[in-house]
Order: structure tokens, then sequence, then C-alpha cells
């Protein structure tokens, strides 16, 4: 017999890639009871999961602990999820456990995964198929438990911040077998008579399985469907439910519900309050301005005092009234000057003035001036001009030059 | 609120107007119209805020399927 001597470690390790290599044991789900539950000062929790005949020992890391939503007590019955492996020191095999959740619920919790899963990657989840909610909303539809807390606060809240929104309400149960058809009737119904411009659906807080009804994939595609914005507020903070994963928003609680969905008119108020003064100043600034433009205009002596402005003018007027006065005057008097010249010049050529020195001018009858003897006939009456008068001569004789 | 215009509406066009204001190139007249109309509105939204009374009411469905307001009691069953 030849057999294999194995190490430990080396029997641990073969040991550990067995289990590693098996893939249901990489994520497995186990259903137990916890016994011998311990938080380390690390922050790591240690803990065994038993049945009738079993043990499981498990550690849950202080990161995976911190998301547990209830506190694990010995003999509480649960659903742990992790991998399954050897931890090779101690020749162990343990549940690293990843998730833990109180047994019962626990397949509620796999459903809830399974269709958040599925609609997430149709993309009922996606972004960018989020409605705008309306900026002042007029109607809200709520839909939910006539008779809960969670309608009162969210009627409560709509009443104090903004009153002037009419609030719809649209009875529905919200918790059985009965409430997903009933929310899922209650969006359609609002969707199919717009009665609203903004629906707020949701209850208050409970148990998962009271919260169920918001977990239910026909109420999912009912919002996800919904014209109308829908804004979901189910239960307290730490409660997400498929409904919160598809609505167009999520609020925490109804009040916040309420609080997401409308102003604050008190803040509206200051903002037409601010914009009053805004407008008030805007048109004061533009009047100032035009006043500024006018003083400076007014500043100018037309305006400032009409009459002396006139007077100038009229000042100006008479300066070049006389100026051109004095103007013609002076023009008259170098053409008057020039007149008298001419005037002494011509006379210096008059005839008369050569009859002056003592010769005298003969002409015909007809007014011909004689110039020489040939010009007239023996016999003819000629008239004789003098410096001083005239003569009416007979020509007895003529001599030719 | 004009019949045909929202509370939304109305403040949009007072943001518009009080823009349009503030940057001051209108024409005067056409600015004090712009004034007119913005203080109409301020006081028609002001008087929409201050309907006091809220109004709460609760549908249900008629016999041809048609909404019904009923009054609304809260803590009602």
């Amino acid at each position: 017999m030849n057999a294999k001597i194995y190490g430990v470690t080396e029997l641990n390790n073969r040991i550990k890639t067995l289990l590693d290599s098996d893939a249901e044991l990489a994520a497995v789900f186990v259903r137990g009871e916890l016994s011998n539950y311990k938080i380390y000062p690390s922050g790591h929790h240690y803990f065994t999961l038993k049945d009738q005949e079993g043990t499981l020992r498990a550690v849950m890391f202080k990161r995976e602990a911190s998301k547990l939503r209830f506190r694990p007590e010995n003999g509480m019955k649960v659903i742990a999820f992790g991998r399954v492996t050897v931890f090779p020191r101690d020749g162990q095999y343990q549940l690293y456990c990843a998730e833990l959740s109180p047994d019962g619920i626990g397949e509620l919790h796999i459903a809830f995964e399974q269709l958040r899963d599925k609609l997430y990657k149709e993309g009922l989840f996606d972004k960018d198929k989020k409605k705008p909610l309306p900026k002042y909303p007029e109607r809200i539809a709520v839909i939910t438990s006539p008779a809960g807390a969670a309608v009162r606060d969210i009627i409560r809240v709509l009443g104090k911040r903004y009153p002037c929104a009419k609030v719809i309400i649209l009875p529905v149960r919200v918790q059985g077998a009965e409430a997903p058809p009933e929310i899922v009737g209650a969006i359609r119904y609002a969707n199919k008579y717009k009665v609203a411009d903004l629906i707020i659906t949701g209850r208050g807080g409970g148990s998962i399985e009271d919260l169920w009804a918001f977990n239910d994939e026909r109420v999912a595609r009912a919002i996800f469907e919904s014209e109308i914005p829908v804004i979901s507020a189910v239960g307290h903070e730490p409660d997400v439910t498929i409904a919160d994963y598809v609505a167009d928003l999520r609020a925490a609680t109804p009040s916040n519900a309420a609080e997401l969905a409308v102003p604050d008119s008190a803040e509206l108020r200051e903002t037409l309050l601010s914009m009053q003064i805004r407008a008030v100043q805007a048109l004061n600034r533009m009047i100032a301005q035009r006043r500024d433009r006018l003083m400076t205009l007014a500043e100018k002596r037309v305006m400032k005092s009409p009459l002396n402005y006139i007077e100038d003018r009229r000042l100006l007027l008479d300066h070049l009234q006389k100026h051109f006065v004095s103007a013609a005057q002076r023009t008259i008097a170098v053409k008057k000057e020039r007149f008298v010249k001419l005037a002494a010049a011509l006379d210096a050529m008059s005839p008369l003035k050569v009859l002056g020195r003592g010769y005298s001018l003969a002409q015909k009858t007809d007014g011909t001036v004689i110039k020489t003897a040939a010009d007239v006939q023996c016999g003819e009456m000629i008239d004789l001009r003098l410096s001083s008068g005239a003569l009416k001569c007979e020509v007895k004789e003529r001599f030719e030059a | 609120m004009k019949e045909e215009m929202t509370f939304e509406m109305a403040m949009a066009r007072l943001e518009e107007i009080v823009k349009l204001l503030e940057r001051g190139d209108a024409p005067l007249d056409t600015s004090l119209k712009l004034f007119e109309e913005g203080t109409m509105l301020i006081r028609r939204c002001g008087e929409y805020l201050d309907k006091a009374e809220q109004k709460v009411v609760k549908l249900m469905k008629s016999e041809t399927g048609e909404p019904i307001e009923l009054p609304f009691e809260a803590g009602e069953n």
C-alpha cells in the first residue's frame, strides 16, 4: 500500500480548494437557528447556525454586520447568505455570512431581491424614466388607507406648507391580498380621469409583511406606467420597497412625501415680495436714469431760462442787423466814391468842357457834326454851338483844305 | 389667477418680467406696462397662496365609473 501522506496544511488546503471550486457553496442561503452569538471588539460577528441535528460555524465581518437591519439573538430563526470555505489554520469550514435576515420573512426577502433585480434589468428604475414633478401642484392624489396615520400626516403637512393645493384621497387598503390590486386600480383610475397632477402613494411603517403591497410587481408596474408623476412614501426611513425604486421620487416617510410634493407657501410669499422689490427697484433705476438725462438737458440755458435765451438771440439778431446795415452802408459809400470818380473823368471828356475853352461845335440842322468844309453847301444853314448859347449861321463861302 | 393662467405660468411670467425690467433696455412705457402686469401677477399669486382653506376630498367611483368627490374626514374608516 503506497498511500500519499499529506501534511495537515496541505490537506486543509486541498479541502479548501475543493470547497471553493463548488459554485453553489460560493453563494448559498442557509436556514437555521442562531446560537453562541458573539460580537468581538473588532466588530466582527461570530455565531453558530444549528438545526435539530447539526451545527455550522459562521462569521459576519464588520462591514456586512453594519448593514444588519435587525438585532440577531440566540434562538432566533434566520436565513443566512454567504459562501462556505475553510479556514486552514483551524481546519474548520465555516459560513462567511454576507447577509442575515430573520426567517419567515426570509422568503419575502429573496422574492424582493429577485423582483428588484428583474425590474432593474427591465429599466423600470432608470433615472431617465423619472418624470419631473410639477413645481406648483394644484391637485394632489393621495392613494393610501383613509384610516392610517399616513393620510393624516400628509394632509397636515400639505395644509401647513401649501394649503392652496387640493388634496384628493383615493382610499385603498394598504395591506393584505386585496391591497395590490386596489393600489393599482387607484393609480390607473387617477390617470384615466386625470384627477390630479401629482400622486402620493404609500403607508406608515410596519413589518416587512405589512409593507408588502408596495413590493408587489403589479404595483411597481402601475407606478411605472403612470402618466402622473408618483411620489412613494412607504414606512420609515430605512424601509425601502420596490415602489420606492420605481417611483419618480422616493420619500422617506408620508410626511416627507408631503414636504417634497409642494413648495412652502411662506417661502413663495417671500419670493413674491422679493420680485416686487426687484421690479420696483428696476423701475426706479430706469426712472432715475431718465431723470439724470433730463437734468443734463435742463442744465442747458434754453431750458434753464428760456427768456434769457430769447434775449440772447435778440441781441445776436440786433448785432447782426447792425453789422449788416453798416456793411451795406460801406458798400454804398464805396460805390458812390467810384461813381464820383467816374463822373469826374466823364466830365473831363465832355465836349462842353472843350467849348468852355473857346472852341465851338458846328452841326448841320439834322445834328450831324460838321468836320470838313465839304460837308456843307454854300447858302446852307448850320448851327454853331458855343460854350454858352448857340448861333444859326448861313454859309457864305467854302474854303477847302 | 386668470382662468387660462396657472400659478406656475404666472410665476414663470413674473420671473420673466422682473428680468426684463432689470435689464432695463425696454422703452419706459413698455417697462411701465410690464411693471403693471408684474404687480397684478404678484397680487394674484399672493391671493392664490392666501387661499387659506385647504380642500380635502375623498374620491369615489360612481356607478358609471366617473369620479365623485365626497367630503373627507381625517381618521374615517
